[in-house]
């Protein structure tokens, strides 16, 4: 026997939940969804011109990207980004967390400049460290100077290019994944400390079996946030390098913009496009599958 | 050894500290000297307020200035009502179909706007919003991120204080806007700060959709600034860089704790 009055109320409950959700989810089909829908639709279809109209070629654009070593050279150019990026940020941000919670003078002067880079747009980092590669009068060339060493022009020769830009990042990303180990590392309970140094552990093994994988679950968490990163932090090519020197230091996320607003070739961008969004999914799947079932296991 | 030990800390620890800092350092000391001054490090040189006077005579920087703060103002209001009322729905109203639109809204927070520029461009040209300040700001106002937040915070509301406004005949909206949002404020002012540094700093997609200094934010106008086909130096360019940061950074050299505060709460969940 079901009761009137409890099913009006879940009726109107779902009106309600449904009237309070549409808005957003409004924005959200018209921001993310539908378009990347359009984009698997769009990456199947030929470039159209005026004499050719564009038409359905199935799987063509893969393949053509797949045969274009630039392509390649950037898939490997953002691999190696990532590569280093992640681990050097993820063990700088350790480092600078381990400090910034110790009791050292000048704590409060040391946590602020490791994080001020955080706050920064990406375009004035860029600008900032644009004075130290320039070559000749940047502040790299003179430091080395001083040692005798020749100029370099770090940005302008493929085998340094991609680093400037690596260092770059991890300058403006170490400061702020230290904050959420400096969190972390203020729950982790006093006796610990105290209980190791009554059994005579050394600080290292103290840090390395006790702090560290207490922070295993922070850990993992940057991790994915430093994942996304090495996708997304691209906005200092567009100051330093432009992708150059012959793409020595192009990641996908430019050559996606190169490709569909420099060079007007939508049809190839939307298949990149489809391959990010494939990676993006497999680290979604990462955190879901993986980390929040490890956090929430304790 | 384990006397030496803390000084050897504290050097590294202000030995980073100073290597962290030291591009704006020298920006700083870039933008106030001339720039075979800035560039020969000579300590004795005067200081001089010239970079900044050509910089600002180099671009409608009060143009750009008032974009950004629009842009923020805009991308904010939208995400706190949108955000307010899905995470309303999320925590505290039951519906059908509520986890699986909520596993959808979470989805999309890997879905970066940044990597559907193409598709996106397409779709505020159509709406007839390119070269806007809401078509910068409309991808980002259904924020997931957001709406997570907004949940979290509106399900450790007690459940007593719900019952107790609905008894005295409080509306849903009424509980909503009178029970609800005043005890979340610690989460709007994270979120604000959050989404504030964020859209005050987002460049990819603001390039692409403007095309006129009448819309151009900051970051946007800075990298056309300090393109090197305007053959501007490098003294000049820290100036511009500075100006152009100054509000943000001054707000969180003030408010740096908040700061703090704010990034954690947004990443911690």
């Amino acid at each position: 026997m079901s009761n009137p009055h409890a099913n009006l109320e879940r009726r109107r409950q779902a009106i309600y939940g449904w009237l309070l959700l549409s808005p957003a989810a409004l924005l959200l089909s018209v921001f993310a969804f539908y378009p990347s829908l359009a984009t698997l639709w769009s990456s199947t279809f030929s470039r159209g011109n005026r004499r050719n109209p564009s038409e359905y070629i199935g799987l063509e654009n893969y393949a053509d990207l797949f045969a274009d070593p630039t392509f390649w050279l950037v898939v490997r150019n953002n691999l190696f980004y990532a590569g280093v990026t992640i681990p050097v940020s993820i063990f700088i941000a350790l480092s600078m967390a381990l400090w910034a919670n110790s009791k050292i003078p000048a704590r409060g002067f040391v946590r602020t400049a490791y994080f001020t880079p955080t706050v920064l747009p990406m375009i004035a980092a860029a600008n900032l460290w644009l004075f130290f590669y320039t070559p000749g009068l940047g502040v790299l060339d003179q430091i080395g100077a001083l040692f005798g060493l020749p100029s370099v022009n770090w940005l302008g020769q493929p085998e340094t290019a991609l680093w400037a830009i690596i260092i770059v990042t991890i300058w403006k990303e170490a400061g702020f994944f230290m904050i959420f180990y400096l969190a972390a590392l203020q729950t982790i309970p006093e006796d610990l400390k105290e209980a190791a140094d009554i059994e005579g552990a050394s600080r290292w093994t103290y840090t390395r079996r006790i702090v560290l994988p207490l922070l295993m679950p922070t850990t993992l968490f940057i991790m994915v946030n430093a994942m996304i990163n090495s996708v997304k932090l691209i906005d200092h090519l567009f100051i330093l390098t432009k992708g150059g020197p012959s793409d020595a230091s192009k990641l996908i996320l430019y050559y996606i913009w190169e490709m569909a607003f420099a060079f007007f070739d939508a049809p190839h961008a939307a298949a990149m496009t489809m391959l990010v969004l494939l990676v993006l999914g497999i680290v979604a799947a990462i955190q879901f599958f993986f980390i929040d079932r490890r956090t929430h296991y304790q | 050894m384990n006397r030496l030990m803390p000084s050897l800390d504290a050097a590294g620890a202000i030995l980073l500290a100073v290597i962290w800092i030291s591009p704006l350092l020298f920006a700083f000391w870039a933008a106030f000297h001339s720039t075979s001054d800035a560039v020969n490090f000579n300590i004795a040189a005067p200081w001089t307020l010239d970079n900044f006077r050509t910089a600002w005579d180099g671009a409608p920087w009060m143009r750009y200035f008032l974009n950004t703060f629009l842009l923020v103002t805009v991308v904010l209001i939208g995400q706190f009502i949108l955000t307010t009322l899905a995470g309303f729905a999320f925590a505290q109203v039951q519906f059908p179909g509520k986890d699986f639109v909520f596993i959808l809204v979470l989805l999309q927070l890997f879905i970066l706007p940044e990597v559907l520029i193409v598709e996106n461009y397409a779709m505020v040209s159509r709406l007839g919003l390119f070269d806007t300040i809401l078509g910068i700001g409309m991808p980002y106002m259904a924020s997931a991120f957001g709406i997570f937040l907004m949940r979290q915070a509106f399900k450790s509301v007690p459940i007593e204080l719900h019952e107790a406004a609905r008894i005295e005949g409080c509306s849903w909206f009424g509980i909503l806007i009178r029970v609800y949002v005043p005890l979340a404020k610690p989460t709007y002012l994270a979120y604000a700060l959050v989404s504030v540094s964020t859209h005050w700093n987002n460049f990819l997609w603001p390039l692409i959709v403007t095309n006129s200094p009448d819309t151009r934010p900051l970051t946007v106008g800075l990298s056309i600034f300090g393109a090197p086909e305007n053959g501007v130096d490098i003294s000049v360019i820290s100036a511009a860089t500075l100006m152009s940061i100054a509000p943000l950074l001054i707000a969180f050299l003030v408010f740096q704790r908040q700061f703090v505060q704010a990034f954690l709460r947004a990443g911690i969940k």
